[in-house]
């Protein structure tokens, strides 16, 4: 076994990398499985009422398109943890393919690989070390979060079968990372190939369970997930699917990586043009340049997004005179139409999403810095705000710009569906009024890179910690001065209600104010990174 | 602070945490001339280059840099100055030719006459991805676009690092033909040869501060002259001369160095001893660089 000697090390080297990053997020998930527990199983006390609000679910394809069916009418674990074990596991393979393809095509990409290879340690080493500390993560958070359910008062079993659902999605895309990481050159690509299948994945579930389309479901990783069936007859045997997956794509990945040349990916470098084109002319350019691929993937997820969206919000409206759809949406704080309420809560997850997008841009800028890129433009005649601003420039138009793509995409296939062009723009809108709080989100990022570069992943705790506080906030009845915290409890719940002007224009100007400070921070500090 | 000259630095101190990384430092680069700043690593000479440039703030200490203040007028100061980081990290997705003509772009440069010689003469292929350039190529990218730069004040770190033979010899023929344009170069290196090929004056740096400042003429004319020799008679006596330092014996070979002021006597003693061979040679930039730098050395 000496293609994996050193494996070891490598597995305590990316602990020690990673000893911040791996236990917050996994606390965080753990967090988010409790509070859906804790916060959902108080609002149903009677079997009647679970019952009530699992018919109701199960009938609007819109949230079975989002979230999956229950399939036990009488348990309240499972009507608890739709939400949760969903949204989780796209939270969990996130993690996962960031580790993966950091660990791996990361450290080959800067070259540390080269350094490790050509000592004692074996060509699959790296690899193996990244998957034995992603699928151990997996599995620890696995059993973390069924003994912290367990603790809440959720029946053991389920717990268990909860756990092996969200461990099965971090082994599965692990899996697609490891092999994303060996057929791509750059490691940007290679995770953005892998949150491409993510969301493909998503997607593929999501039709197949509101369509009946049972068997594209099966293709999904998150499928897979919610094939076990965690408090609605705990199918252990779900289990085996993402592991048979991960043992063959890690096959795959093992010869990829044993039939290229370190550093290269599958398909060879081209020779490009001696010259720079009229588009690369200036730090603006130079930005979009480096953000335009990332961005064009978010435009079609946001724009597939907003398909499904347009899809089966309209056939909400069919389900007006069920009493229980009423009442659960009523819970959801909307007083407008059924689909209206359904197009707000999925536009809301969108303006969180649009956010998410913002505060990674910003960090490219932040990404520059540390690899000395940013000091070969800034030794030039350029001034610092002018070189921040334009990475700030592409993170707000790329924001808006992914939630206008949505828009226009739910807009067009509600307004066909419902036979009213009105539609169209009452949706177009609906999706710009969450633009403001994203921006927001962007500037925190912002003064976070400009202010306190080194405290600047603290952009995301807000984002993650403002996600929360929208999706389970309400449920546990917390104070308005803490729901305030997060900029998107104060948009208006577009469409259906009052468009607030004042609040949104309120948002764009903290966002300005903010994006001032980060750039006021930038001038005064020093630029640290490579010299 | 202004002055005529291009750079102009006076008890320049910056620390990082506890790590004092320029201790008073002191340095000018006179108008077209090329100046070494020579020091082992860790020494502050990337750190003296930063504050130059305006990318780091001192946190004492004056600086002019082209008559500006290069972190005040840091856009100002840029136009008239080219740098080459120590570390060259390129772009991965643009090519070689792409990051010069951009870089060239954002100096406001509408054409660029001067690169495709540039690029001729460092045998650099611009087509070719920056992931995909070793080491050496990258900086070559950087001084291709420096060296292209219309710029008064050329600060390279380290530049020739990763180069080879053929491609050192290339630099110090552009070096020397800025310095015939008029240009000023500051340039940073722990390499004695590299700074002795390019460089007319030389300050030396040691813990964040200049210990010796000069041209090589002036530097070799306080040091003492080794001197070579082969002698028939018994060379005991030598020791005790005035200025005479280091000596050592092995049968009738002597090895010594002694002071400029020293060397008359110092030859008319090997003299009288009967010379059959004898080499006098003034100390090297490396001989300097080690009187500075004994007590690292031995460690
Ligand atoms: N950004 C930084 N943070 C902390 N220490 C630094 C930083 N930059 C330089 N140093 C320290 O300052 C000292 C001088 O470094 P540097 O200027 O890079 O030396 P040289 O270029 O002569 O090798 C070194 O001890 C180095 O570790
Ligand atoms: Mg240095």
């Amino acid at each position: 076994m000496r293609e994996l000697a050193g494996t070891g090390a490598l597995v305590r080297l990316a602990l020690r990398r990673d000893r911040i990053l791996l236990p917050a997020w996994l606390l965080a998930l753990v967090a988010l499985a409790v509070t859906s527990a804790v916060a959902t199983t108080d609002l149903y006390p009677t079997a009647e009422s679970v019952a009530k609000a699992v018919s109701a679910l199960n009938d609007t394809p819109a949230m079975v398109a989002l979230y999956g069916r229950v399939h036990d009418p009488s348990s309240v674990g499972a009507l608890a943890m739709l939400k949760a074990l969903a949204s989780g596991a796209v939270l969990v393979a996130a993690l996962a393919v960031f580790l993966v393809v950091r660990h791996t095509r990361g450290e080959e990409e800067a070259g540390r690989a080269e350094l490790l290879v050509a000592g004692p340690v074996g060509r699959s080493a790296q690899l193996t070390a990244a998957m034995v500390v992603v699928v151990g993560g997996s599995l620890l958070l696995g059993l973390a979060s069924a003994l912290a359910l367990a603790a809440s008062g959720l029946p053991l079993s389920g717990c268990f079968a909860f756990g092996l659902a969200w461990a099965g999605v971090g082994v599965a895309f692990a899996a697609v990372a490891a092999v994303a990481a060996q057929a791509v050159a750059s490691a940007r690509g290679a995770a953005g190939l892998a949150f491409g299948t993510l969301a493909l994945t998503y997607a593929l579930r999501g039709i197949g369970d509101a369509m009946g389309e049972q068997w594209l479901s099966w293709l999904s990783p998150i499928g897979w997930a919610q094939a076990v069936r965690p408090f609605a007859g705990d199918r252990w045997w779900a289990g085996l699917l993402p592991l048979t997956f991960a043992v063959a794509a890690v096959a795959a990945a093992y010869a990829l990586a044993a039939r290229r040349d370190l550093g290269a990916g599958l398909v060879p470098e081209r020779a490009g043009p001696v010259s720079p084109g009229l588009g690369l002319r200036g730090p603006l350019s130079l930005a979009w340049r480096s953000h335009r691929g990332a961005l064009a993937g978010w435009t079609a997820g946001f724009t597939a997004y907003g398909l499904l969206v347009g899809a089966v919000a309209g056939s909400a409206g069919d389900m007006l005179s069920s009493e229980q759809a009423r009442e659960l949406f009523d819970k959801l704080g909307n007083a407008g139409s059924l689909s209206d309420s359904v197009l707000a809560a999925m536009l809301g997850v969108l303006g969180v999403l649009a956010a998410a997008h913002g505060v990674q841009a910003v960090g490219r800028a932040h990404a520059e810095e540390d690899a000395g890129r940013a000091a070969l433009v800034l030794a030039g005649p350029v001034g610092r705000t002018r070189w921040l601003l334009g990475h700030i420039a592409v993170a707000l138009v790329g924001s808006a710009l992914v939630l206008v793509a949505a828009g226009v995409a739910a807009g067009a296939v509600h307004a066909l569906r419902l036979g009213d062009a009105d539609q169209f723009a009452r949706v177009m809108g609906a999706a710009l009024a969450r633009v403001p709080a994203a921006w927001v989100l962007v500037g925190v990022a912002a003064v976070g890179y400009g202010v306190f570069p080194r405290a600047s992943g603290a952009a995301w705790a807000y984002l993650i910690a403002a996600l929360l506080i929208g999706e389970v906030g309400p449920l546990l009845g917390l104070d308005g001065a803490v729901l305030g915290i997060s900029p998107f409890t104060h948009v208006p719940a577009l469409p259906g209600a009052d468009a607030q002007w004042l609040s949104l224009f309120a948002l764009a100007g903290v966002a300005a104010a903010l994006v001032a400070a980060g750039a006021a921070g930038l001038r005064r500090r020093d630029l640290t990174g490579h010299q | 602070m202004s002055s005529r000259d291009p750079v102009a630095a006076l008890g320049l101190r910056k620390s990082f945490g506890r790590v004092r990384a320029l201790d008073g430092l002191d340095l000018t680069v006179r108008a077209g001339e090329a100046h070494g700043l020579l020091g082992p690593n860790g020494a502050g000479k990337t750190t003296a280059l930063r504050v130059l440039l305006g990318l780091v703030r001192a946190d004492g200490g004056r600086v002019s840099v082209l008559g500006g203040d290069p972190w005040r007028d840091a856009v100002r100061v840029h136009r008239r100055t080219a740098y080459v980081p120590g570390d060259v990290t390129l772009w991965p997705n643009l090519t070689g030719g792409e990051v010069i003509g951009l870089l060239g772009r954002l100096r406001g440069m509408r054409r660029q006459d001067r690169v495709a010689d540039l690029v001729d003469r460092f045998e650099l292929d611009p087509s070719r991805r920056c992931r995909t350039y070793s080491n050496g190529n990258r900086r070559k990218v950087a001084l291709v676009a420096a060296l292209a730069a219309e710029a008064d004040l050329l600060v390279l770190d380290e530049p020739t690092a990763g180069l080879d033979p053929v491609m050192q010899a290339v630099f110090a023929d552009c070096v020397a033909a800025a310095v015939g344009e008029g240009r000023s170069v500051l340039l940073a290196s722990h390499e004695l040869a590299e700074v002795e090929t390019v460089c007319h004056r030389v300050s030396i740096v040691r813990a964040g501060r200049v210990v010796e400042c000069g041209t090589l003429t002036e530097l070799r004319r306080l040091r003492r002259i080794a001197v070579d020799a082969e002698v028939t008679g018994a060379p005991g006596a030598l020791a005790a001369l005035p200025g005479v330092h280091d000596l050592r014996v092995e049968g009738g070979r002597v090895r010594l160095r002694v002071d400029p002021d020293g060397l008359d006597r110092a030859l008319r003693a090997l003299a009288d001893l009967g010379v059959r061979d004898l080499q006098c040679r003034p100390p090297s930039l490396n001989d300097l660089f080690l009187e500075h730098y004994r007590d690292e050395v031995r460690v």
